[in-house]
């Protein structure tokens, strides 16, 4: 069996499971945020049962619209804020929160084995460490939260295996956007994504969790990454192990294998994660905005990678370059490695953690005409504010040495 | 039951944004989001919608945020039911759960903007009344069939909840 089948097999108390089966699967973590949960607490209301199955598993987060943009948005925080009360639901109130998919596994709430659903498309983020994580919608959430289930279809799974060592400035979005590039974003649909190969066991955890937050914008239900020294190691200081480790054994759907050995960073074009290309091809595109953050490259990694190029530089004069740490704790490790300094130096708004420009929902939204780069994880039409902006996606590393060129660039142009 | 109503015709990927951007999603009211369906794609579109009518898409249908608000803008704006060659799977989930009737068609393509549309929901049938030409469904499986029948998955856990 697959990872994705194994992780399904082990929690339903099946000795294998197929893909294309049908199963009802217990859940060990359900996750909302303020966009999401108030629709699902309506719909938890309407099932007519008092109490959540198990509050110790459900976990609420304000992170959309936090602190609160406008009326409307402070109105759905505190339908989600009194719920969590009401229940005894996890909460993470602002100020001590920050964007769920970072949050959750720095909490220790997430480990190898779990069955994690959540109201929000980037739940997949938790394949990093080994947890079979998929999105889903606030009515599924609504009533997985009453029953401690959820009916799940067993994936197909396509692995990919990356061969050689990643080149300088190229990590792990490189290798999602390259993915999604090659397979379309739809090139996974429905399906499990597995990563491995030496670029992947070479990779951070940070790295693995930016691929797995990417999977859905290929399609896929899941990513999931196999449990390796470097997974224990993150789980160490966080959650007491010990820990149902699998391996993958197949059959896939598809293999797909790669040389990344000389990949270049990427850049995906207006309007699909799917339009990646490499950097040397990009040509002259000038930009109004850069945003360093979100929930796919807001963790340490991404902020020192920022740090390092933006170290004594400036922000081009026409690019407001924004920064959002993704959770408090990161925002203070930043503050006592001085990176946060380096930012405010370089011209940057540093942010409070929010997921604000990445939906166009606030701080950092476009205006008509305007051009982003961005870490974040969807260049769609109006994703990011006017219908008639632009935005690409590409790695902290270029986010950051295109903030200081004013154009779409790589650190290599600084003498990086 | 049988549907009625004139194709507004789609693209690939379709994805959520599109059909109701972020800076919405503060209403959970299916009418006030309907208001705004399809709005950074086509300008006004929800004024062009007559009651029954029905999108169609070709491939990935739905892809990109988890936003139920999606299938609620749908909805909520009179549309009847959704074609696609394939739908992104929360949405078609999504969907499915709120009582919104999703029909994955491998000709879906064939339809064009405009065409008078008749969808049997029981027998996946859709006939194209403008070209003449009838097409079929992949059927629901079995288990999906019943949160169908339900009228939606709070209707159809509701039942499950009672049985225990």
């Amino acid at each position: 069996m697959t990872l994705a089948e194994k992780l399904l097999a082990a929690r339903t108390g099946r000795k294998s499971v197929s893909p294309g089966e049908f199963l009802s699967v217990p859940v060990d973590l359900i996750l909302a945020n303020d966009l999401t949960a108030p629709l699902a607490i309506q719909e938890f209301r309407r099932l007519g049962v008092g109490r959540v199955f198990d509050p110790k598993k459900v976990v609420l987060v304000p992170d959309h619209f936090v602190p609160a943009k406008d009326i409307a948005s402070a109105e759905g925080s505190r339908v989600m804020r009194e719920f969590a009360k009401e229940q005894g639901a996890v909460y993470f109130e602002v100020g001590r929160a920050g964007i769920e998919h970072a949050l959750l596994p720095d909490k220790g709430l997430v480990h190898p084995g779990q069955i994690i659903i959540g109201a929000d498309s980037h739940t997949c983020t938790y394949g990093a460490l080994g947890a079979f994580a998929t999105g889903m919608g606030s009515t599924d959430v609504a009533c997985a939260m009453a029953t401690g289930d959820t009916w799940m279809k067993v994936p197909h799974t396509i692995r990919f295996l990356y061969h050689g060592r990643l080149p300088k400035w190229v990590g792990g979005k490189d290798l999602i956007l390259f993915t999604i590039g090659q397979i379309g974003v739809d090139g996974a649909l429905y399906a499990s994504m597995e990563f491995d190969g030496h670029a992947i066991k070479e990779m951070s955890m940070d790295g693995r969790f930016t691929m797995a937050n990417m999977a859905v914008e290929a399609g896929a239900k899941t990513g999931l990454f196999a449990v390796d020294e470097k997974t224990l190691e993150y789980l160490r200081a966080r959650v007491k192990g010990p820990f149902q480790v699998h391996t993958s054994e197949g059959p896939y759907s598809r293999v797909m294998e790669y040389d990344v050995s000389a990949l270049e960073p990427q850049v995906a074009f207006p309007h699909l994660p799917g339009n990646s290309r490499p950097l040397s091809q990009v040509g002259n595109v000038e930009l109004d905005q850069a945003v360093i953050g979100s929930c796919t490259n807001g963790r340490m990694e991404d902020l020192r990678t920022a740090a390092h190029i933006l170290k004594g530089r400036k922000a081009h004069p026409r690019v407001r370059l924004v920064v959002i740490p993704a959770t408090q704790d990161i925002y203070l490790q930043a503050s006592k490695e001085g990176l946060l300094e380096v930012f405010v130096l370089a011209g940057a708004a540093v942010s409070t953690p929010t997921c604000g420009p990445c939906l166009g929902g606030y701080m950092g939204v476009l205006a008509e005409g305007e051009r982003a780069i961005a870490t974040t994880n969807r260049n769609f039409r109006g994703r990011m504010g006017s219908p008639k902006s632009e935005v690409y996606l590409a790695s902290p590393a270029v986010v950051a040495a295109s903030a200081v060129l004013g154009r779409i660039a790589g650190p290599g142009e600084l003498g990086l | 039951m049988k549907l009625k109503g004139k194709a507004h015709k789609f693209g690939a990927n379709i994805d959520t944004d599109v059909i109701i951007p972020a800076r919405y999603l503060t209403s959970v009211d299916p009418k006030e989001l309907g208001r705004h369906l399809m709005e950074g794609l086509v300008d006004g579109f929800a004024k062009m919608v007559s009651p029954g009518d029905m999108l169609v898409g070709t491939t990935n249908f739905g892809s990109g945020s988890s936003r139920e608000h999606a299938p609620l803008a749908i909805k909520g704006a009179g549309i009847s039911c959704v074609i696609a060659v394939t739908f992104a799977r929360i949405f078609f989930r999504n969907a499915i759960n709120i009582g919104l009737p999703v029909l994955e068609c491998t000709q879906a393509e064939e339809i064009e903007e405009g065409d008078h549309l008749e969808v049997d929901l029981a027998s996946g049938e859709i006939r194209d009344l403008t070209r003449g030409k009838t097409y079929k469904a992949v059927p629901y499986p079995p288990f999906m069939l019943e949160i169908v029948q339900a009228g939606g998955l709070v209707e159809y856990t509701r039942r499950k909840l009672a049985a225990r």
